[in-house]
């Protein structure tokens, strides 16, 4: 590898943006090389983000009701997790966490299915290989290697499938982070490593995480090529990942992209932010929200009419009833069923323990 | 310190850790405290609450997010001098770090024929009984304790958990600190003194003449509760809090089972090849003649910890303890 390479490898100094805070057009800081999503692209988009605001704010509302044991949002974050889904094709896998619960909503998994783990089931909720959907995954950065299996086993089936590998900010101090980026350059793998660097994980803010110019410079001792884009501006999300997904593709290998965003809202529920950032730097935030921004690119560009308005509002509104339909519903779960997965044929001694809850729920039942 | 000098306060088991973290760091300038959000957030359980504002950010800090790193990190500090304490954030979460306690922090004094030991704590909040979702409920104690060179002790009140993590932070061997979370928030008078069982002490939390029940953990207070509901079906029952895993007081546990001639052994942890399997298995063999029935055992079942509505299914609970004890032959069958 000459100088000139690695010099390829490396990502922009600024994050790659299409569309400013105030909704205009940038030229210039590296987005020049990307082209705007066309206008329907983005009138899509702008839905998405609409339906993903809303399932963040339903979401928060049913762990208020007790409906939800936890929610990690991904307020703030919503034009990554929808660019991270639309740039795929049919086919192609997506490896989320426990904050991308737009995204694989976003890859058509009902967001109902998607949202059991986090109601406190046992189990992922949806059928993996229905949607090319992992389940959701809580051990930081554990799923990125599993993604570059998952896309070196289809390089060798002769299939074209890329994998879209998801990760935070603190997910990239993680061993497994390193070890998958590592692989997936030796082998090649068309895997998009995707990180939304939202600067917190939980209380630990960047600074303490990373001492790295960026965190998609990670890739160059790989050999990976990193790229930085603006983690608001839907627009940049798309172009920028789109191009990832392509190499890969066109077997060019993985690539590592960092989208520069910030978690408005604590960590879960369960978590007091106050105790580590200031209310101003929230705000501070505020002004460049990913929807907002969207909103007032297409609405200068009068190609934001009322009818386009409504219609979003009108698919988050369907969406949040049947979330609430689904997640309202009361159902018994079945202790007999968690003895019945552990291996594809209980062993004897899980029958055993089967067959004393069951005489345990039968005793019960009698002593009523 | 004599026993007049010692302060009392009532504390959560959590007050009560912090604490002992915030006395032994005034007591010892080579004591450090760290992991993932122990420092402004004061740990997700608030355990390290206020050590970063009192001692500062060389003393109690944040590190990046890597459980092996932190580990490994401490492994090199406590060569160097110090006497880290880190935090696994949860039970589940401390599997990263496994090669370096395994291969490292657990040999290093063999590897060196003692030349070098590692005065290190890492502290893993464990088990279930608060409603956790996946991966925060794990009983991992078993891993540890099957690891040689490794000491493996867990508090089931405020006082033990103070006087235990004194005595695990002055070891010159590392010590896995295991923290029943759902008992974060017991509350007790707690004597905050160094004076106190030592680590390797079982101790008698009730005495009993008809069979003996063996806890540890988060399973004390149920062993406690069910020896209630014993007393007042007129059965006796004693019970045994281990403390320490490893070393595990072989005296003082097999004289209770000898003082009764019964016992069932109480641990959350899926019960195949676990820490209750190992209590069993010694105490049979040491006091088979005074048993008057095989030991019984109440666990968690061989499966993945399950989810907050079905959590009281895995966790030992007053009827299964009983039902166990029902079952130590009695009479004739
Ligand atoms: C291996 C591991 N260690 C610790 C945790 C506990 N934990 C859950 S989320 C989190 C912070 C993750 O931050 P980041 O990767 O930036 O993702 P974000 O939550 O900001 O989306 C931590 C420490 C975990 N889930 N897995
Ligand atoms: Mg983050």
């Amino acid at each position: 590898m000459t100088s000139e390479d690695v010099l390829r490898l490396l990502p922009t100094d600024d994050p790659i943006r299409l569309i400013d805070a105030d909704g205009s057009r940038v030229d210039g800081s590296g987005g020049d090389r990307y082209e705007l999503p066309s206008d329907a692209d983005l009138l899509h988009a702008y839905e998405r983000l609409v339906v993903a605001r809303r399932l963040n704010d339903q979401a928060n509302a049913l762990v208020r009701q007790g409906r939800l044991a936890v929610y990690p949002s991904s307020h703030g974050q919503e034009a990554c997790q929808v660019g991270a889904a639309h740039v795929l094709q049919k086919g192609d896998w997506l490896f989320p966490t426990y904050r991308d619960t737009v995204a694989a909503m976003e890859r058509g998994v009902d967001p109902v299915d998607v949202l059991t783990l986090l109601k406190g089931d046992w189990h992922s909720g949806y059928d993996p290989y229905e949607t090319q959907v992992a389940p959701a995954t809580t051990p930081l950065a554990t799923q990125l290697p599993h993604a570059v299996g998952v896309a070196h086993a289809a390089q060798l089936r002769g299939e074209s499938t890329v994998v879209m590998a998801l990760t935070g900010d603190g997910g990239t101090s993680e061993g497994d982070f390193h070890e998958a980026l590592n692989f997936a350059a030796v082998f090649k793998a068309p895997v998009v490593f995707f990180i939304q660097n939202n600067e917190y994980a939980i209380s630990v803010p960047l600074a303490r995480q990373s001492a790295a110019r960026s965190l998609a410079h990670k890739g160059i001792g790989y050999g990976v090529p990193g790229r930085r884009v603006d983690g608001n501006d839907v627009a940049a999300v798309l172009a920028v990942l789109g191009d990832a997904v392509e190499r890969a593709r066109r077997g060019e290998g993985p690539q590592l992209v960092e989208a520069h965003t910030y978690r408005m809202q604590a960590h879960t529920n369960a978590d007091d932010a106050t105790r580590y950032r200031l209310d101003t730097e929230v705000a501070s935030w505020v002004d460049r929200d990913p929807l907002t921004r969207l909103e007032k690119h297409l609405r200068g560009r009068g190609l934001l009419t009322d009818e386009t308005h409504e219609q979003a509002t009108a698919a988050a509104d369907a969406m949040a009833q049947h979330v609430r339909d689904g997640l309202n519903r009361d159902i018994e779960p079945d202790a007999r069923e968690l003895f019945a997965h552990v291996y594809a044929e209980p062993t004897p001694q899980l029958r055993e323990q089967a067959a004393q809850v069951a005489e345990e729920a039968s005793r019960e039942v009698a002593g009523r | 310190m004599s026993a007049g000098q010692i302060d009392h306060e009532k504390l959560t088991m959590a007050q009560a850790l912090n604490r002992a973290l915030h006395d032994a760091m005034v007591a010892d300038d080579s004591v450090l405290m760290f992991g993932e959000d122990v420092g402004a957030l004061g740990g997700v359980f608030r355990v390290t609450d206020g050590l970063t504002a009192q001692f500062g950010d060389t003393r109690c800090f944040d590190t990046p997010l890597a459980e092996s790193g932190i580990v490994g990190m401490a492994v090199g500090m406590a060569m160097n001098g110090m006497r880290p304490v880190v935090e696994m954030q949860f039970d589940a979460f401390g599997y990263p770090a496994f090669e370096q306690i395994v291969s490292h922090v657990a040999k290093m004094r063999n590897r060196t024929r003692g030349r070098v030991h590692l005065p290190m704590v890492i502290r893993v909040p464990f088990g279930g009984g608060i409603g956790g979702v996946e991966h925060h409920c794990d009983s991992s104690e078993a891993y540890y304790a099957h690891t040689p060179g490794l000491h493996v002790v867990t508090p089931a009140t405020p006082s033990d958990a103070y006087t235990l993590l004194r005595a695990a932070i002055a070891s010159d061997d590392p010590v896995v600190f295991m923290e029943p979370k759902k008992l974060y928030w017991s509350k007790e008078e707690v004597a905050l003194g160094t004076d106190g069982p030592g680590i390797g002490t079982a101790v008698v939390r009730r005495e009993g003449t008809d069979a003996t029940l063996i806890a540890y953990g988060p399973t004390v207070p149920v062993a406690l509760e069910a020896a209630d509901v014993a007393a007042q079906e007129g059965r006796s029952l004693q019970v045994v809090d281990l403390r320490s895993i490893v070393p595990f007081d072989d005296e003082t546990v097999c004289a209770a089972v000898r003082s009764t001639g019964r016992a069932v052994v109480v641990a959350e942890s899926a019960g195949f090849a676990s820490v209750a399997s190992e209590i069993v298995a010694r105490v049979t063999q040491r006091c088979f003649h005074s048993l008057a029935a095989p030991i019984g055992r109440v666990t968690g079942f061989d499966i993945p910890f399950p989810p907050p509505k079905l959590e009281h299914f895995q966790l030992p609970g007053v009827d299964r303890v009983l039902d166990a004890v029902d079952d130590l032959q009695w009479e004739d069958q």
